[in-house]
Order: C-alpha cells, then structure tokens, then sequence
C-alpha cells in the first residue's frame, strides 16, 4: 500500500458537503451505528445503569433510533444485560484481556466464555499483536479461530490494535489473517482506543478496502468498526462517506457497521437538533453530558 | 466654569521573552533596569538565566521536526508574513529604536532593509533546494541525489549594533532552511527583540521555533557553548566569546559560524544571500540502484 | 489449538451503489463578481477594442452567456505591445527586490480573493468547484508567491552568466486551467524582468480580466502586463508581432506547428507546451488500490481536459482484470454534474466544439472494436457533459490509443514485460508525462530513466509545483515551466 496515496484519497471524503435531509440521515444513522462504550477500571453498577438507560433512549425525540450496542468490561455484562436484554440494543463485552492481550491464551478463552455466559451477544477481543510482529501470522490466524469457537452464537469484533500494527500493510494483512476465519455477522475494529492513535479516515479506508477485496472474492460479508477518536459529528460522516463511496450502500447499517465511542453520541444529537430547529445546541441540554460551561 | 485638563497617565508595558510561543519572565524572576539614550529609566528586563536557556532548548527541540515537516513554500509564507507584521509595525519599532539611541535615518533604514531581508529569506526557502542538492553522476548503476536537511537547534548570539537588524538577519536564514533558534538578544538593546517576540507570535510561526532571551552575555554564553543538544552557533562576538564558543562547541562538534559585520555593514546586500543558508543545513546522499 | 476454518475462494460478488443515501445539492454560493463585459487591458486600464466588437462567453454547463468579451484586432494587439514596450526599460531596471514585491503583493490579493476567482473560473470553464477552489486558485497563488522569491536572486539562475530579461513576451494560453496557466507564464516572465502581451483563450477569458483588477490594486506599473483577448485571430496577431522578443504558447500541437511555421522566418525564441497522450504503467507489485486512485485521478481530473492526462492505462496482464474490475467499481461514485455543486467530480466539458471532438473519438473507438464502459450516471439537459469512459481491449493501433481525446475518456491497453511497457508508452509521438506504479524502487528509477517524458509520476499522479519544472519531449513541445529552468527560458545570458 502507499501511505501518501490513502491520505490522499480520504481527504477527499473530507471535501463532501452533506447537507439538509442527507445530513440528518447520516447523523441519524450514525446513532443507530453507536456502539455506546465505558471501559474504565472506575465502572460499577451504577455507572452501566446510566450508559444503558442513555442508550435506550438517547434524547427527548421519538425518531431518535437507539443505538446499536452498549460496550463495557466483562465484570458489568451482567448489569447491562438485565437492563437492555431484549431491547435491540446489544451488549459487547470486551474480552481477552483487553488491551493488552498479554496473558495466557486458555484465560483468554476463559474470559471469553465467561462473558457470553453472562448474556454478552457480542465480544470485541484483541489479537496477539506481539506474535503478529514477530511473524508468527499462523499463530494469530489459530487463536482467532478459537475465540470464534468460544463465542458460541455471540458476534466477535476482532481489535487489530492499528496504533501497535504502525504500516498500512501491516494492517490490511492483519485484516485478511482475521477475515479468514471470521463468519457473516463479525467484525474487524481499529482499535481499543486505549493507545495515542486510534482510528483514523486513513486507517479505516485500509481495512474497508481489504473488507471490500475479501466480500468480492468470497462473497463473505465482514463488518467494520473504527473505535476511539471520533468525537464528532462531523468526522463521522467522513466515515459514512467512505463507507458509501467504498463498500455501497449494503454496508451502511448497524449490522455492518459501527463506531466505537462515547462522547460521539452528544455531539450527533445537537446536530440532529440543530437540523430540526435551526439553532446551534448547547451541549448541556443533552442527557450525561460532561460540559458544564 | 471650565475643569482642568488632567494629563492621562499613560500604562507602561511589562516585557516579557518569547519562548516556546508565550511570552514569560525569567524562571529565576531577576530583571536588570534598561534606560534610554536619555538617561530615563525604560522598564525591568528579564535576566534570563541557563535554566530559561535549557528551556529555551527544550521549546526549540520540541518544536524542531514539525517546523522540518513543513513544506518549504509554507516556511516562504511564514517569514512573508513575519515581514508584513514588522512593516505595520515599523512606525513603533523605529520610535523603540530611536529612544535607544539609533539616529532616526539609521533606524528607519534598518526597519526597511530588515523588512526586504525578510522577504529575501522568504523567497530562498523554496529555491535554496535547487542550488545546495543535487543529483550526482555516479559511474555506477545507481541513482544518487543530494538533499539539505535542517541541522536542528541553532544558537543565535545577536551583536549590540544594530540590535534589531542584526538579530533579524541572523534567524531568518536559519528557520527559512528548517532549523529552530534559540537567539540570545542584545545586551545593550535588548528591548526591540522583545518586540520582535510580539511579531514572531502574530506571523503564524509555531510556538519554540524562535525563542528570544535577554540577559547578560557573561552569564549565558559559556551555557550555548556547552549545551550539547545545541547543534550549530552562529555568532557577533569579540575575541573572548569566540574562544570560548569555539571551546565548548568541542565537546559535542558544534558547527560554529561567527559574523564580523558591525554597525551599517548590516545595511548592505552583502549581508544576506544563499551563503547563511549554506552554513546551516547537512547534506545528505542517497544511492539506490536503476534497473528491473 | 482450536481447528482452523479457513475462508477461501468463492464467487465474485458484486457491491451495491445505489442511491440509499442520495446527497442533496450542496451549491457553492460565493458570489464571482462578474461583470456585464469585460474590455482589453492595455497599459494599465481597461479600454475598448478598435472595432468595437465584442463575442460571448458561455456557461458550458448551463449553455447561458455569462459576460460580453471585448474582441481584440491587430491594431489593439499593436497597442499592447507599443505598451509593454514603454513599460520594459523602467521595469527591467527596477531592483529585483522591489519587482519581486509586485508578484508578492498579486499572490496575496488572489489569496484573499480565493473562493471568488473559484467561482468565477468553474462559471467560465466548467471545471467543479472543488478544483477550482482546491487546486487552481491556491497553485496560481503559489506561482506568483515562489516566482516573486527569484526576482533577486536572478544571480543564481545560470550561474557564471548574467541572465537578463528579453524584453517583450508574447503569450497565449489554453482554456484547461485558465488562471493557473496565466500565472505559470506571467510569473517566470515577470520576475525575470520582461513585459508581457498575454491572450487568454476565448471560451474563458473572465478570470484573466478579473485578475486584471488585481494588478491594478497591486499597483503593476501600466504596460507590463496587457490582456488582449479573442480567438485563432487574435493569437496569430500575438505571436507574429514584431515587437515579441519571444513567444510562448500552451495549447493544442495542432496549433503549435502552425505557429512554429508562422514564424520559421524569424529568429523569435520560442517555447511551446503542447499536448500529450500520456502512459499510466501499472506493474503487479503497484499499491492497487492507490494505483487506482491514480488512474482515475490521471483522466478524470478535469474532466480529462489536461494535457499531460494519463490517457492510456498500461496495466500488466496478472493484474489486470483486477485493476479494470476495480476501476469500474471506482468509476460508479463518480458524481458527474453541476460544477458549483460541492460534490460534483466531474463537470462539464468546455465547448460544445470540445463536446463534438471527444464523442467522434469515443465513436472511433467502438467503430474500431474496442469494448466501451460507461457507469450509470443522470448527466443535466442542458449543458455539455460526457460520462466517465473506460475502453479496454485497445492495442496501440486504435485511434483512441494514438490520438489524444481531451476528454474523460481512458484507453486501457495491457502488457507482459518491462521492456514491452517501456516500448508501448514510448510508442507515440507525444512525450508530456507518463506514470509508474510499483512497489520496486530500482524499477521506478529504471521506466524513469527510459520513459522519453518531461515529466514521469511514480506511484502519484498530476503532482504539480511552481518549483518543478514541467515541459515535455517531442510533439509535446519544447521549454519548461517551473524551477530555476524554467526562468531560463525567460532570460538572455549575456
């Protein structure tokens, strides 16, 4: 791949202007993306309550969809799925000691049951990026595979940890490693969003492509989710535009497709307000916001 | 019945040094007084010690590989626009000057020639590529090219006369080729550098990539001659200061570049040109093989 | 270890473009300033044409008239040269210092007026807003800003010579890039010293004029640079005139043999920027998807309007049905329409004669066996527009293989070896610009070496700098713009 090339191609998904009923589509169909997250060694119960109940209902408006998921730590499935169980909005639990995966691949595996016990219907797990760079791809190919088996009927998004892969080649052939054992309904992420670099229009075009290339010649369909880093509105119907313009629009939906974030989702629904009166939002008017000013 | 006129007492200004893109005192809190050519009393000076100068480095080091990064056609546009701050300003610059001592024609003439030398610079930035690299005629297969590359953080030490001139045409060749600076301001004059500060923050350079300290010659040059991290000084000093920049640039292979121009020398077109570029980029060669 | 299950080889399958999530209009809406008619600008000011007359510039991508342009004759090209004459010797005097501050003052009045001379030129020329806006306004800028930085420095252009200005340059420029062009040819010539006579070409003469106003607040001293606009005519008159101690045009190598011709019997300097039928060379190893972009952006960029446009795709035959499979998979979000509409990749075609010239080409081209894809796409009624075209099975014997199209039309051809790549993109009388796409270093240095082009872009594509000389070999003229070379076509060394 070359690098100068992608920067070059992504940056003109940031020339399109998305205006008017296309603007709210894609701001409304980005909530429907959320995969609405808290991964903190702070959480409780209480906190899972709150992050539940947001993504249920996210805003004081009955078109406002709910969003795809809720993420949390194996620890707090439990709490999410008493509360969201049932309602459309999934419960993804990390796992594989996430996020480092530098532990023993049987707890791995065992964390990986234990969470779909609780009721997770989706794991985010993270690949050995350490047996990646030393070239052990067989390795990493073979414990993907065995989180699959482990997952049972639950969905697994597999993290690639892009800031540690560093190269866009490393990157797209540790796409096509998890992609070769991955089902219709799995995902491949960017990131745990636990480093400096996460995900990026540049990065998520490298693994859309190598999505893209993989759906054209299997005609096995993987989703995609960029985690960590997108924080507005505005950058995530960049994403959209790269979806749209690289995979079609069979990829631009919740079972396809989503953003890993938390703050994202305030930041969508001022918009979406602001499309439907008119007026620029404060952001204290929306429910769990952290700004006070 | 009429009120006497009140004199409006006017609000003298607090100067501050340019590091790392805000404007600070010394970390040492000490100021030395500055008056002017009358004898008056002007303001308190930061007396900048090694502490700011280590700073100074820090700030410059840190700035270094995003002012390299830049495109040189963006370098070209800031010192353009570093020229278009100084002429809107020229007015309270030659009054700063003039209060200093400088006879008025000297120092509108040095604004103007200060001025036109950073357009100089500015227009070097994106051509100097073309004239110090090359592609060289190897006898072999290869393909073998020549660039500059910026050589990093450079010491300036600026000369009393003319304080402002000749500080500007010794940073301006240096950051027009991707280096940053850390400039040490006259020790007479110092207060049309601190000027110089408030422009460098309006011209959209980057925080660090000039940091300007006043102070005391004495105190602070045996501190750019040893500072390791400092690659290259290009220096007005007497005799004294050049040994001993020239000693301590030993212990880490400085470059070292002294200027004996002095006073209306500045003035001329000799004082500027492809030669103070020259002095501070590296050269670098690259072979790769031409075939199948 | 768990067993693996490894998902391999399976049906092609197809992705959905559709229109699931239509865009809305998205209209640029700055306002171009145009006037109801636009005159000659002869020393300094705006003045009528003799004759008076005047002819239409249009819309291409409406087909309405958007402003009156004065029609320069041989007395009004007299005019401008007796002009440029009296301007010359003040000029060439001035200290480089102070001429240089001129183009700098120009750079800056364009910067500032950026988003209306973007509007103005996608009105005049069709070209979308987003290059217009992106790439033409903010490259014209940098031409007079990096030109400006010479005007003292002129020492160092040819060093152990004295590089002096010529006096006065006649020049004539296309209608692709109508500010762009006017600043590569007034910039160098400026800086050097010279004086200018200048035709802009005559379906886009609007943002010449409106530049006009900026040398004016620029204060230019009147006559160093005149505008004489008008069409075949009027430019004869330009490069003919006696007083032109050199001429330089950009344009079709048509009319660059019939101004060489003209005149064979001078000894006037000339440099000629002439058309191209450029070879994009992927290799199997090239960064596919990259390569790709490069492609397209190499034929479609100005709706192909460009004369070193990659109009043939060399692609090695491993790896070609992947590139054509993705190529049209690329060519269906292409949004072809309205040029002001922000998102709008592909505008409208210049002229309707420019419309004519590229659908007899593409007729050849079916005529002629070769297999034509066109993506689905809504062009407007009104207007001239031409969907993006790719032709695969060409050899080098079609025409649409041998003849440059200037449209948004790519002849796809294939090849198996090094040397057969080589053989093929050499094998035209043209030489503009040819691209390279591998991943091995030593094989871009060696289709550089071999490729007979003035400009050769390994892995990128349309790169352009004021510092980069641009010029090419053969029937693609002779001369280069950009660099310290290219001033030295601007100079006598004495």
């Amino acid at each position: 791949m070359d690098q100068v090339g992608v920067e070059e191609r992504v940056a003109t998904f940031a020339t399109r202007s998305i205006k008017k009923s296309a603007k709210v589509w894609g701001l409304k169909t980005a909530v429907s993306m959320t995969d609405l997250t808290t991964l903190e060694g702070k959480d409780t119960p209480g906190k899972i309550e709150s992050l539940c109940r947001k993504a249920l209902r996210p805003h004081d408006d009955p078109d406002i969809p709910t969003v795809a998921a809720v993420c949390v730590y194996p620890a707090m499935v439990r709490h999410a799925k008493a509360l969201v169980g049932g309602s459309g909005v999934k419960v993804a639990s990390v796992a594989t000691a996430f996020p480092s995966g530098q532990t023993h691949y049987r707890t791995r595996l065992a964390e990986v049951r234990g969470a779909v016990a609780d009721g997770a219907d989706e794991v985010d797990m993270v690949i050995n990026r350490g047996a990646f760079l030393s070239g052990e791809y067989a390795r990493v190919q073979d414990e993907i595979a065995g989180v699959v088996e482990a997952c049972g009927s639950a969905a697994l998004k597999v993290i690639l940890e892009v800031s540690e892969l560093e190269t866009f080649d490393n990157i797209r052939m540790a796409s096509f490693l998890a992609m070769g054992v991955l089902r219709p309904g799995d995902f491949i992420k960017t990131s745990t969003g636990k480093t400096t670099l996460n995900a990026t229009l540049a990065n998520n075009q490298v693994m859309i492509e190598a999505i893209r290339d993989f759906y054209t010649d299997t005609g096995i369909a993987i989703g995609m989710k960029p985690a960590g880093g997108i924080k507005t509105a505005k950058q995530s119907l960049q994403f959209l535009i790269a979806v749209k313009e690289t995979l079609g629009d069979a990829w631009l939906t919740r079972k396809r497709y989503r953003f890993g974030a938390s703050s994202l989702l305030n930041d969508l629904l001022r918009q979406i307000e602001k499309e439907k009166t008119g007026a620029y939002q404060a952001p204290y008017y929306f429910s769990d916001a952290a700004e006070s000013y | 019945m009429s009120t006497p006129a009140v004199n409006r007492i006017p609000v003298t200004k607090t100067p501050k040094v340019y590091i790392g893109g805000a404007f600070v005192r010394s970390e040492s809190a000490r100021t030395f007084k500055v008056s002017d050519a009358a004898g008056a009393f002007f303001a308190n000076i930061p007396q900048c010690t090694r502490k700011d100068l280590r700073n100074a480095v820090e700030a410059a080091a840190k700035a270094g590989p995003g002012w390299a990064k830049r495109s040189p056609y963006n370098r070209a546009q800031i010192l353009y626009r570093l020229a278009e701050m100084l002429e809107a300003r020229s007015g309270e610059l030659v009054t700063s000057l003039v209060r200093f001592g400088a006879r008025e024609a000297d120092a509108a003439r040095g604004m103007s020639v200060g001025v036109d030398r950073l357009i100089h610079y500015a227009g070097w930035a994106d051509k100097y590529e073309q004239l110090l690299g090359s592609v060289n005629p190897v006898a072999s297969a290869h393909f073998n090219f020549t660039v500059t590359e910026p050589m990093g953080v450079v010491g300036i030490i600026a000369p009393d006369s003319p304080p402002l001139l000749g500080l500007l045409s010794m940073l301006a060749p240096v950051i027009a080729c991707g280096n940053t600076v850390v400039a040490l301001a006259s020790e007479k004059t110092p207060y049309p550098a601190i000027l110089l500060g408030e422009m460098l923050a309006t011209s959209d350079l980057p925080g660090g990539v000039v940091n300007i300290l006043t102070g005391f010659r004495r105190e602070l040059v045996p501190t750019f001659a040893t500072h390791a991290h400092i690659r290259a000084i290009y220096a007005s000093a007497g005799a004294d200061d050049r040994k001993a920049l020239r000693l301590g640039a030993a212990a880490s292979v400085k470059r070292v570049r002294f200027t004996d121009l002095a006073g209306r020398e500045w003035f001329s077109d000799s004082a500027q040109g492809l030669e103070a570029i020259r002095d501070f980029v590296e050269l670098k060669t690259t072979w790769h093989p031409i075939g199948s | 270890m768990a067993a693996t299950r490894k998902n391999s080889g399976g049906p092609r399958s197809g992705l959905i473009f559709g229109d699931l999530w239509e865009f809305d209009p998205a209209p640029e809406t700055a306002d171009p300033k145009l006037k109801a008619r636009y005159d000659l600008f002869i020393g300094g000011r705006f003045v009528r044409p003799r004759s008076g007359r005047t002819f239409d510039s249009v819309n291409p991508a409406n087909e309405t008239k958007l402003a009156e342009i004065a029609l320069a004759g041989p007395a009004d090209v007299d005019a401008a040269y007796k002009a440029a004459a009296g301007a010359f010797r003040p000029w060439s005097a001035m200290p480089g210092r102070e001429r240089g501050k001129y183009l700098y003052r120009i750079a800056r009045l364009l910067q500032d007026r950026a988003r209306e001379f973007a509007v103005a030129e996608t009105l005049d020329g069709g070209k979308p807003i987003r290059e217009s806006r992106d790439f033409d306004v903010p490259m014209a800028a940098a031409h007079f800003f990096y030109h400006a930085g010479w005007a003292d420095k002129l020492e160092y252009v040819a060093p152990g010579r004295v590089a002096q200005p010529l006096g006065v340059v006649g020049q004539v420029i296309p209608w692709n890039f109508p500010l762009l062009m006017l600043a590569w040819k007034l910039a160098p010539a400026l800086a050097m010293g010279n004086c200018v006579v200048l035709k802009p070409a005559e379906t886009t003469s609007i943002t010449a004029l409106k530049l006009a106003e900026i040398l004016q607040d620029a204060e230019l001293p009147p006559g160093v640079v005149n505008f004489v606009t008008g069409a075949g005519e009027t430019g004869a008159a330009v490069m003919g005139h006696p007083g032109a101690a050199k001429v330089a045009f950009t344009g079709s190598t048509e009319v660059g043999k019939a101004i060489m011709r003209q005149l064979a019997g001078t000894d006037r300097k000339m440099t000629m920027e002439l058309g191209g039928k450029a070879a994009n060379v992927v290799f199997d190893d090239a960064p596919i998807d990259q390569a790709v972009e490069g492609i397209v952006n190499g034929i479609f960029f100005n709706q192909g309007h460009v004369c070193c446009a990659g109009s043939r795709l060399l692609v090695h035959e491993p790896v070609a049905e992947q590139v054509i499979s993705k190529l049209r998979n690329r060519l269906r979000v292409l949004r072809v329409g309205d040029p002001l509409d922000k998102n709008t990749d592909l505008g409208a075609i210049n002229s309707r004669e420019q419309l004519g010239r590229i659908r007899r080409l593409v007729a050849s081209g079916v005529r002629e066996g070769a297999l034509m894809y066109q993506p689905p796409c809504r062009l407007p009624e009104r207007g001239f527009y031409f969907p993006p075209t790719l032709f695969t099975r060409v050899t080098q014997s079609h025409r649409i293989a041998r003849e440059e199209i200037f449209g948004p039309v790519l002849s796809i051809l294939t090849f198996r070896t090094v040397d057969e790549a080589i053989e093929k993109a050499n094998n035209t009388p043209y030489g503009l610009s040819a691209g390279v796409w591998t991943d091995k270093g030593s094989r871009i240095l060696r289709m550089s070496t071999e490729l007979k082009a003035g400009v050769v872009w390994a892995n990128t594509f349309n790169k352009f700098d004021p510092s980069s000389p641009f010029g090419g070999y053969k029937e693609s003229g002779f001369g280069r713009e950009g660099g310290r070379q290219g001033l030295l076509d601007y100079a006598h060394l004495a």
